[in-house]
Protein backbone atom coordinates (compact mmCIF):
# COMPACT_ATOMS: atom_id res chain seq x y z
CA UNK A 1 0.00 0.00 0.00
CA UNK A 2 0.88 3.44 -0.70
CA UNK A 3 1.22 6.73 1.16
CA UNK A 4 -1.17 9.53 1.03
CA UNK A 5 0.66 12.92 1.72
CA UNK A 6 -1.14 16.06 3.45
CA UNK A 7 -0.32 19.50 2.35
CA UNK A 8 -1.95 22.42 4.94
CA UNK A 9 -0.32 25.39 4.25
CA UNK A 10 0.09 27.80 1.25
CA UNK A 11 2.42 27.16 -1.63
CA UNK A 12 3.25 30.69 -1.35
CA UNK A 13 3.95 30.92 2.41
CA UNK A 14 5.86 27.97 2.80
CA UNK A 15 7.81 24.81 1.01
CA UNK A 16 5.82 21.99 2.23
CA UNK A 17 4.12 21.71 -1.12
CA UNK A 18 7.32 21.89 -3.07
CA UNK A 19 8.53 19.34 -0.55
CA UNK A 20 5.63 17.11 -0.23
CA UNK A 21 6.73 16.72 -4.84
CA UNK A 22 9.62 16.36 -4.49
CA UNK A 23 9.86 13.05 -2.21
CA UNK A 24 6.19 11.57 -3.19
CA UNK A 25 6.90 8.64 -5.34
CA UNK A 26 4.89 8.08 -8.54
CA UNK A 27 0.97 6.73 -7.46
CA UNK A 28 1.19 8.07 -4.19
CA UNK A 29 -1.82 10.33 -3.29
CA UNK A 30 -1.77 13.93 -2.41
CA UNK A 31 -4.48 15.88 -0.34
CA UNK A 32 -4.61 19.50 0.23
CA UNK A 33 -6.50 20.56 2.70
CA UNK A 34 -6.63 24.18 4.92
CA UNK A 35 -4.17 26.61 3.34
CA UNK A 36 -2.88 24.05 1.34
CA UNK A 37 -6.18 24.44 -1.30
CA UNK A 38 -4.51 27.77 -2.53
CA UNK A 39 -2.66 25.25 -4.96
CA UNK A 40 -5.34 23.78 -6.35
CA UNK A 41 -5.99 27.24 -8.45
CA UNK A 42 -5.37 27.24 -12.17
CA UNK A 43 -3.76 29.81 -14.13
CA UNK A 44 -1.85 30.69 -10.95
CA UNK A 45 2.24 30.22 -10.18
CA UNK A 46 1.77 26.85 -9.24
CA UNK A 47 -0.42 25.45 -11.73
CA UNK A 48 2.19 24.28 -14.21
CA UNK A 49 3.64 21.78 -11.14
CA UNK A 50 0.51 20.93 -10.34
CA UNK A 51 -0.37 19.83 -13.78
CA UNK A 52 2.15 17.88 -13.78
CA UNK A 53 1.25 16.48 -10.29
CA UNK A 54 -1.75 15.41 -11.59
CA UNK A 55 -0.14 13.14 -13.79
CA UNK A 56 1.69 11.06 -11.07
CA UNK A 57 -0.80 11.15 -8.55
CA UNK A 58 -4.51 11.03 -7.48
CA UNK A 59 -4.67 14.55 -5.73
CA UNK A 60 -7.88 15.64 -3.74
CA UNK A 61 -8.87 18.72 -1.82
CA UNK A 62 -11.15 18.96 0.88
CA UNK A 63 -14.04 20.87 -0.08
CA UNK A 64 -15.39 22.86 2.91
CA UNK A 65 -11.52 24.24 2.96
CA UNK A 66 -12.23 25.57 -1.00
CA UNK A 67 -15.60 27.20 0.58
CA UNK A 68 -14.16 29.14 3.06
CA UNK A 69 -11.50 30.59 1.42
CA UNK A 70 -13.88 31.63 -1.39
CA UNK A 71 -12.13 29.50 -4.00
CA UNK A 72 -14.19 28.58 -6.44
CA UNK A 73 -14.60 24.49 -7.66
CA UNK A 74 -14.54 26.05 -11.62
CA UNK A 75 -11.45 27.85 -11.30
CA UNK A 76 -9.40 24.39 -9.82
CA UNK A 77 -6.80 22.39 -12.16
CA UNK A 78 -8.42 20.08 -13.99
CA UNK A 79 -8.02 16.61 -12.47
CA UNK A 80 -8.46 17.46 -8.77
CA UNK A 81 -10.81 15.63 -6.75
CA UNK A 82 -12.96 17.09 -4.15
CA UNK A 83 -14.12 15.19 -0.88
CA UNK A 84 -16.02 16.28 1.75
CA UNK A 85 -15.26 14.94 5.55
CA UNK A 86 -16.74 11.86 5.33
CA UNK A 87 -14.28 11.22 2.14
CA UNK A 88 -12.01 12.58 3.88
CA UNK A 89 -11.97 10.00 6.56
CA UNK A 90 -12.77 6.84 3.87
CA UNK A 91 -9.22 8.07 2.03
CA UNK A 92 -7.31 7.83 4.74
CA UNK A 93 -8.28 4.14 5.46
CA UNK A 94 -7.07 3.38 2.11
CA UNK A 95 -3.73 4.10 2.67
CA UNK A 96 -1.32 2.01 4.78
CA UNK A 97 1.06 5.35 5.36
CA UNK A 98 -0.08 9.16 6.33
CA UNK A 99 2.42 11.71 5.63
CA UNK A 100 1.72 15.39 6.78
CA UNK A 101 4.12 17.85 5.44
CA UNK A 102 3.63 20.44 8.20
CA UNK B 1 -2.96 66.95 17.82
CA UNK B 2 -2.43 66.41 14.34
CA UNK B 3 -3.11 62.68 13.11
CA UNK B 4 -0.34 60.32 11.61
CA UNK B 5 -0.71 58.20 8.93
CA UNK B 6 -1.40 54.48 9.54
CA UNK B 7 -0.69 51.74 7.12
CA UNK B 8 -1.57 48.47 8.28
CA UNK B 9 0.20 45.18 5.69
CA UNK B 10 -1.93 42.30 5.35
CA UNK B 11 0.02 39.08 4.16
CA UNK B 12 -1.57 36.28 5.33
CA UNK B 13 -4.27 34.01 4.25
CA UNK B 14 -7.76 34.46 6.24
CA UNK B 15 -8.59 31.55 7.78
CA UNK B 16 -5.13 29.03 8.81
CA UNK B 17 -3.77 31.73 11.48
CA UNK B 18 -5.67 34.04 13.37
CA UNK B 19 -3.45 37.33 11.66
CA UNK B 20 -6.35 38.50 9.23
CA UNK B 21 -8.93 39.16 11.71
CA UNK B 22 -6.96 40.07 14.78
CA UNK B 23 -6.08 42.69 11.89
CA UNK B 24 -9.31 43.33 10.97
CA UNK B 25 -10.37 44.06 14.76
CA UNK B 26 -7.08 46.36 15.46
CA UNK B 27 -7.87 48.46 12.27
CA UNK B 28 -11.57 48.62 13.53
CA UNK B 29 -11.04 50.19 16.83
CA UNK B 30 -8.24 52.33 15.23
CA UNK B 31 -10.81 53.87 13.20
CA UNK B 32 -12.79 54.79 16.37
CA UNK B 33 -9.53 57.28 17.04
CA UNK B 34 -10.15 59.10 13.69
CA UNK B 35 -6.62 58.85 12.13
CA UNK B 36 -5.54 58.72 8.58
CA UNK B 37 -5.70 54.80 7.58
CA UNK B 38 -4.59 53.19 4.92
CA UNK B 39 -4.77 49.11 4.12
CA UNK B 40 -2.22 47.00 1.78
CA UNK B 41 -3.11 43.53 1.27
CA UNK B 42 0.42 41.99 -0.18
CA UNK B 43 1.34 38.03 -0.77
CA UNK B 44 -1.45 35.59 0.80
CA UNK B 45 -3.32 38.82 2.33
CA UNK B 46 -4.66 39.27 -1.36
CA UNK B 47 -7.00 36.04 -0.16
CA UNK B 48 -8.32 37.97 3.03
CA UNK B 49 -10.48 39.82 0.49
CA UNK B 50 -12.01 37.60 -1.93
CA UNK B 51 -15.55 37.33 -2.50
CA UNK B 52 -18.09 34.33 -1.63
CA UNK B 53 -16.24 33.23 1.64
CA UNK B 54 -18.48 30.23 3.12
CA UNK B 55 -16.83 29.24 6.41
CA UNK B 56 -20.15 26.62 7.36
CA UNK B 57 -18.32 23.52 6.60
CA UNK B 58 -14.74 24.61 8.49
CA UNK B 59 -17.31 25.26 11.61
CA UNK B 60 -15.42 28.96 11.97
CA UNK B 61 -16.98 32.04 12.08
CA UNK B 62 -16.61 33.80 8.32
CA UNK B 63 -15.00 37.17 9.22
CA UNK B 64 -15.41 38.36 5.63
CA UNK B 65 -18.54 40.31 5.71
CA UNK B 66 -16.69 42.75 8.66
CA UNK B 67 -14.61 43.88 5.62
CA UNK B 68 -17.72 45.69 4.39
CA UNK B 69 -18.12 47.68 7.49
CA UNK B 70 -14.70 49.82 6.99
CA UNK B 71 -16.30 52.07 4.43
CA UNK B 72 -18.64 53.16 7.33
CA UNK B 73 -15.51 53.73 9.36
CA UNK B 74 -14.19 56.00 7.26
CA UNK B 75 -11.18 52.89 6.02
CA UNK B 76 -11.40 53.67 2.33
CA UNK B 77 -7.63 53.59 1.22
CA UNK B 78 -7.22 49.35 0.40
CA UNK B 79 -4.69 48.84 -2.23
CA UNK B 80 -3.54 45.56 -3.51
CA UNK B 81 -0.69 44.79 -4.58
CA UNK B 82 -1.38 43.60 -8.91
CA UNK B 83 1.58 41.05 -8.35
CA UNK B 84 0.35 39.28 -5.67
CA UNK B 85 -2.98 38.73 -7.38
CA UNK B 86 -1.45 37.29 -10.76
CA UNK B 87 0.38 35.23 -8.96
CA UNK B 88 -2.66 33.23 -7.35
CA UNK B 89 -4.40 33.40 -10.62
CA UNK B 90 -6.85 36.17 -9.33
CA UNK B 91 -8.09 39.25 -10.35
CA UNK B 92 -9.75 42.48 -9.12
CA UNK B 93 -13.16 40.34 -10.00
CA UNK B 94 -12.48 38.00 -7.51
CA UNK B 95 -12.51 40.24 -4.49
CA UNK B 96 -15.27 41.55 -2.66
CA UNK B 97 -16.69 45.26 -4.34
CA UNK B 98 -15.67 47.38 -1.04
CA UNK B 99 -16.92 51.13 -1.22
CA UNK B 100 -17.58 53.70 0.77
CA UNK B 101 -19.25 57.20 0.24
CA UNK B 102 -17.23 60.15 -0.04
CA UNK B 103 -18.97 62.83 2.79
CA UNK B 104 -16.46 65.43 0.22
CA UNK B 105 -18.82 64.70 -2.71
CA UNK B 106 -22.01 64.54 -2.05
CA UNK B 107 -22.12 61.25 -0.48
CA UNK B 108 -21.01 59.63 -3.55
CA UNK B 109 -20.58 56.11 -3.32
CA UNK B 110 -17.17 55.57 -4.54
CA UNK B 111 -14.86 51.92 -4.45
CA UNK B 112 -12.32 51.27 -1.62
CA UNK B 113 -10.33 49.04 -3.39
CA UNK B 114 -7.11 49.96 -5.95
CA UNK B 115 -5.08 47.42 -7.27
CA UNK B 116 -1.87 48.77 -7.91
CA UNK B 117 1.57 47.67 -8.59
CA UNK B 118 4.46 46.39 -6.27
CA UNK B 119 6.29 50.30 -7.57
CA UNK B 120 3.29 52.24 -6.62
CA UNK B 121 3.07 49.85 -3.27
CA UNK B 122 6.44 51.10 -2.12
CA UNK B 123 5.56 54.71 -2.40
CA UNK B 124 2.64 54.53 -0.37
CA UNK B 125 4.75 52.82 2.50
CA UNK B 126 6.65 55.55 2.14
CA UNK B 127 4.55 58.49 2.93
CA UNK B 128 3.46 56.89 6.29
CA UNK B 129 4.21 57.97 10.07
CA UNK B 130 3.21 54.16 11.55
CA UNK B 131 3.07 50.89 10.01
CA UNK B 132 1.78 48.30 12.11
CA UNK B 133 1.87 44.49 9.91
CA UNK B 134 0.05 41.48 10.30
Amino acid sequence: MSVLHIVNKSPYDRNSLDTCLRLANKGSAILLIEDGIYAAQKDSGVSEKMTRAVSRHAIYALQPDLEARGINSEHMIDGISLLDYDGFVKLTTEYSKLQSWL
Amino acid sequence: MASKKFLYINRKAPHGSIYAQESLEVVLIGAAFEQDVTLAFIDDGVYQLMQNQDCKGIGLKNFSPTYRALGDYDVNKIFVELESLRLRGLSEQDLMPLTYEDEDDDWVEKKSIHVVSSAELADIIEQQDVILNF
